[in-house]
């Protein structure tokens, strides 16, 4: 199967197991409120985190033009048949390339003052390869939410895993699984996941897989500690007297009292995670076509006289909202979902 | 409680055990000893070239057990160097490790401990100061501008900092150092002031919290009846107690400090451990960068023992068994 | 301390606090509510007034409300409450402080919790002492080993030094109380003080308090749900329901006599009071939550008693004697009074 079908696939499989989760979460009258409560905060943040998301959606699914696009000025026919997404394809072909700087706006190049090939269409200016910025600005969403979305994914089931197994069965299970944690828990962060890209290597995925070895200690252990809290429940003691099995306990009193730290872990790690990658970018083993990386190759053009500013203005500022937007929900969240206020409203 | 920290240095023992266990497994199995001799010494260079690279650096060892001699294997000379500090020759320069170990931590330190020292300070008045005024609008502007200055990346405020401050009002040099005591502030202004920066949003959250936190318990408002004023009550009875959370966070800081940080160090030229991580990344020097995650590793278990003992001294109720 | 006094009568006595018409308010889902609606106090020097309620009436905002204690969002809306002629509510903060602590002293509930775990409890007697008086920290030792003695606190001298969570609950509750007395207050709150306690512990320290109230001749603002402290403590007592009072009177009045139904609905229910193998009494009905009280008399639906105005009228004080008031309007039909009242609630 061609590539991009696979991950469309897959984007598609994300969003119908998102869908089917919130469905799910509003048959429960505590988690309708809670969201009604989240809608009622925040809403400007919450609208500018789904601007993002919309971006980043539009950017994931990509399809194939048929021929009958025509040719396009400067075009060349076989990028007509690569996979294209809506982002894509809100710019021509080339997307507005250019042989090198300009600024937003500018019917010139920046250095030379030669005519530029498309002047006057470039909002955010063009980098020192002459891509559009705004261009770049758009797609490094999609970058910034699969670090925060998918390492986040990895993080949680297997956080939840390891610490339920430790928490509730306890003993030997609980001394060797506590002891994986606090052997990864002592390694410092940011050094253990530069140790693992150099060695994975440096893809997007290696880059995800290595935050998500790196970030799940610290859930793990919050896991851990509330599952001994809820095993000692006298409802959990009721049921084990009743003759339930461990395996439905855990699944159905245990793990449904962990979802309330699961979203507000998710909101908040979340935020960590695209930031982590920003350092990554920096330090040379990050992602490509992320806001990060965009920084750290603009960061040498401050330098320049005139000024070139706007590739790094931004993608700074493309980074800042995102990142803002998910910790002012983030805190909302936290809030509403805080045990105490939650068994009052229940 | 010396028994306590007995046992405490023995689990930690084993925990190093763990941590080397996981670093053989990156350095040694994950990654390709033929790789990392041809990145040394040259894409081009002849196979017996690669062969005596190497030897000379150990990867020619069989893994885990060696039949002629059942301690010649990389397995047990891994743990025999860690364990003995030897820690050879790094990948990329062959120079010893050792000798850049030594020569990097005077500026690593010169530059985190200011940071740390200044940056407690200020977090924990910030924090006492946003706690007294809770609830007014200087509580609310104080949370809003935490969370702005959190959302903003560090290396936004690296490239900001230097950008403003270098550049625009030439107060400093842009980077480098010099550690002769009577310029070595110029150098240092600069990322101290940028590293305060990065991390004072979420640190004063975190401590608002924690003062706000301990200011609704009971015995403050024992302290209250009593006649304690709000100043009195924040700086006697809620800052001691809360000695516990502040300490949790001084020893997350501690590997920090000598290893020093990869970001402020590297684009400000000091030369200090930091900058010698960073151009074990640059190099694929995964010999220095093994040590690195090493001593971090061992720096941050001693900082937890360290910080349990103390939690004994600063909170009577904690009794280490 | 050495033999009790004779207990002092309150009739000769001067008022050292009076309460008027205190309001305390919390916000609720669509408005603030007055959880503390409108309550009147006097205490005469060196008398006890218990305060008498169901958990949830109001009696402890409204000692917290009396220090200017309550704790956010809730807040005083109305009422005076003078010390010693001044009004508290009208004091800038600073002097409310010297206030606390030195001319009027609360304890709390819950020993437990209420002293500062990480300082000896000696240093937060002699914080008590030095916040209000100028003393040298050797003389605010001395009188703070004193003061442990006081209050029955065996090896007072090593106990100075030792922190909260290696004393007893007893221990703890005679510390606050030290505390308390440290700065020689006129009036003393002392906000169920046993409640947390072992049974027998309990009755030291209502000995110690009862002490306290002969030798140094403090006012003492007793606030309890128990009706056998009551007994043994209590001069006067002021009974509370929702927010409100509803009987005020000496203590042989409403032990003995009551005339409120709640009140009387309360002596009842009492076990000691029932007989062997009779089903205890109890008033039927619950308590109803802050913010859902009925119009008129907020104790109607649930009072044998009641009939046409009670649903609709607050009902007004009614004055049964020099020292002996009702909210009822049973009452005051028996009393031969129209209905008094405010308008409908």
């Amino acid at each position: 199967m061609e590539p991009y079908l696979l991950s469309n696939a897959v984007v598609v499989a994300l969003l119908a197991g998102l869908g089917a989760a919130l469905v799910s979460a509003g048959r429960s009258r505590v988690w309708r409120d809670a969201g009604r409560e989240l809608v009622r905060r925040r809403p400007i943040a919450l609208a500018i985190l789904l601007a993002y998301v919309a971006i980043g959606l539009l950017d994931s699914l990509a399809w194939v033009s048929g021929s009958s696009g025509g040719a396009m000025p400067g075009g060349d026919t076989v990028s007509l048949h690569k996979p294209r997404s809506a982002i894509d394809r809100l710019f021509p072909d080339d997307s507005y390339r250019e042989k090198s700087y300009s600024a937003p706006l500018a019917e010139r190049e920046f250095l030379g003052g030669a005519p530029l090939r498309h002047p006057g269409r470039h909002l955010l200016g063009t980098d020192i390869l002459g891509r559009d910025v705004l261009y770049q600005t758009l797609k490094g969403a999609r970058v910034a939410l699969l670090v925060g979305g998918f390492t986040t994914l990895i993080v949680i089931p297997l956080a939840l895993l390891f610490g339920v197994v430790a928490g509730y069965f306890g003993g030997r299970v609980d001394d060797v699984i506590f002891f994986l944690i606090s052997t990864l828990a002592s390694m410092p962060g940011l050094l253990l996941l530069i140790a693992l890209i150099m060695v994975l290597g440096r893809g997007p995925v290696q880059v995800c897989v290595a935050l998500g070895v790196t970030g799940w200690v610290g859930f793990a252990r919050v896991v851990r500690g509330e599952t001994l809290k809820l095993r000692e429940l006298d409802y959990v003691h009721a049921a084990r007297a009743l003759g339930a099995s461990d395996a439905r306990i855990v699944l159905r009193h245990i793990v449904p009292n962990l979802m309330h730290l699961v979203v507000i872990t998710f909101v908040l790690t979340f935020s960590g995670l695209v930031l982590s990658e920003a350092v990554l970018s920096w330090l040379g083993i990050g992602i490509d076509g992320s806001w990060g990386r965009m920084i750290d190759q603009a960061r040498d053009e401050l330098s320049r006289d005139p000024i070139i500013w706007w590739n790094l203005v931004s993608a700074s500022f493309a980074l800042f909202g995102l990142i803002l937007a998910v910790n002012l929900l983030g805190d909302a969240v936290r809030d509403i979902l805080d045990p105490r206020t939650l068994r009052e409203r229940a | 409680m010396w028994a306590y920290v007995v046992r405490r240095l023995a689990y930690s023992l084993v925990t190093v055990l763990g941590v080397l266990f996981l670093l053989f497994v990156l350095f040694f199995l994950v990654t390709n000893p033929d790789d990392i001799a041809r990145k040394a010494v040259g894409e081009k260079a002849p196979p017996q070239a690669l062969e005596q690279w190497k030897k000379n650096h150990g990867y020619d060892k069989p893994r885990f057990w060696n039949r002629e001699q059942p301690t010649d294997s990389m397995l047990v000379d891994h743990f025999r160097r860690m364990l003995t500090f030897e820690f050879g020759n790094s990948d990329a320069d062959d120079t010893p490790i050792w000798r850049r170990l030594r020569s990097g931590a005077g500026p690593s330190l010169s530059l985190s401990l200011p940071l740390f020292t200044l940056g407690l300070l200020l977090t924990i008045s910030l924090g006492l100061l946003v706690a007294f005024f809770r609830e007014t609008y200087i509580d609310r502007m104080g949370v809003i501008l935490c969370v702005l200055a959190m959302s903003v990346s560090t290396v936004l405020y690296i490239i900001g900092g230097q950008y403003l401050i270098a550049r625009v009002l030439r107060w400093f040099p842009i980077s480098g150092f010099d550690p002769s005591p009577a310029v070595i502030g110029r150098f240092l202004a600069v990322p101290v002031l940028v590293g305060l920066l990065s991390n004072v949003g979420d640190s004063v959250r975190f401590y608002r919290a924690v003062f706000v936190e301990e200011s609704s318990r009971d015995y403050v408002r024992t302290a209250r009846a009593k006649g304690c004023g709000e100043a009195r009550i924040l700086s006697h009875h809620v800052l001691r107690s809360s000695l516990v959370p502040i300490l949790t966070q001084v020893v997350v800081a501690i590997p920090q400090l000598v290893m020093g940080s990869i970001l402020l160090e590297s684009f400000f030229g000091i030369p200090g451990l930091g900058s010698i991580t960073f151009d074990a990344i640059n190099a694929n020097d995964f010999a220095t960068l093994r040590t690195m995650v090493y001593l971090g590793s061992l720096l941050f278990i001693l900082g937890q023992i360290l910080t349990d003992v103390s939690y004994t001294l600063v909170d009577p109720r904690v009794r280490l068994e | 301390m050495s033999t009790p006094a004779a207990p002092s009568t309150c009739e000769s006595a001067e008022t050292v606090l009076d309460v008027r018409d205190l309001v305390t308010s919390f916000p609720g889902p669509n408005r603030r509510i007055a959880v503390v609606d409108g309550v009147d106090l006097t205490i005469s020097r060196g008398e006890t007034l218990a305060l008498v309620g169901e958990s949830g009436c109001g009696k402890s905002l409204t000692a917290l409300s009396i220090l200017r204690l309550v704790p956010k969002p809730g807040r005083i809306d109305r009422g005076t409450v003078r010390l010693g002629g001044r009004d508290l509510r009208a004091l800038p903060v600073a002097e409310l402080r010297r206030v606390r602590g030195h001319e009027i002293s609360m304890i709390f509930q819950e020993p437990m919790t209420s002293l500062n775990p990480v300082v000896t409890v000696g240093k937060q007697v002699i914080e008590a002492i030095r916040l209000h008086e100028r003393v040298s920290s050797a003389l605010a030792r001395r009188r703070a080993l004193a003061l442990f003695e006081q209050v029955g606190i065996p090896d007072p001298a090593s106990r100075l030094d030792a922190f909260p969570h290696q004393l007893s609950g007893g221990m703890k509750q005679r510390v606050m109380i030290a505390m308390a007395l440290a700065a020689r207050p006129s009036v003393l709150i002392a906000d169920e003080p046993t409640t947390a306690l072992d049974v027998t512990i309990q009755g030291q320290i209502l000995d110690l308090l009862r002490e306290v109230r002969d030798l140094l001749g403090t006012a003492i603002l007793l606030i309890t749900h128990d009706l056998g402290i009551v007994n043994e403590l209590a001069d006067r007592v002021a009974v509370m329901y929702a927010g409100r009072l509803v009987e005020v009177g000496m203590r042989t009045d409403i032990l003995s006599a009551p005339r409120h139904p709640y009140t009387q609905g309360l002596l009842r229910s009492m076990p000691a009071r029932a007989r062997r193998g009779e089903r205890l009494t109890e008033i039927a009905g619950v308590v109803p939550p802050p913010g859902q009280w009925p119009t008129g008399c907020r104790f109607a639906p649930r009072c044998t008693r009641a009939f046409d105005p009670c649903a609709r009228i607050d009902p007004g004080p009614t004055r049964l004697s020099a020292n002996h008031t009702a909210w009822c309007h049973a009452v005051a039909r028996e009393e031969g009074s129209p209905p008094a009242g405010g308008a409908p609630a």
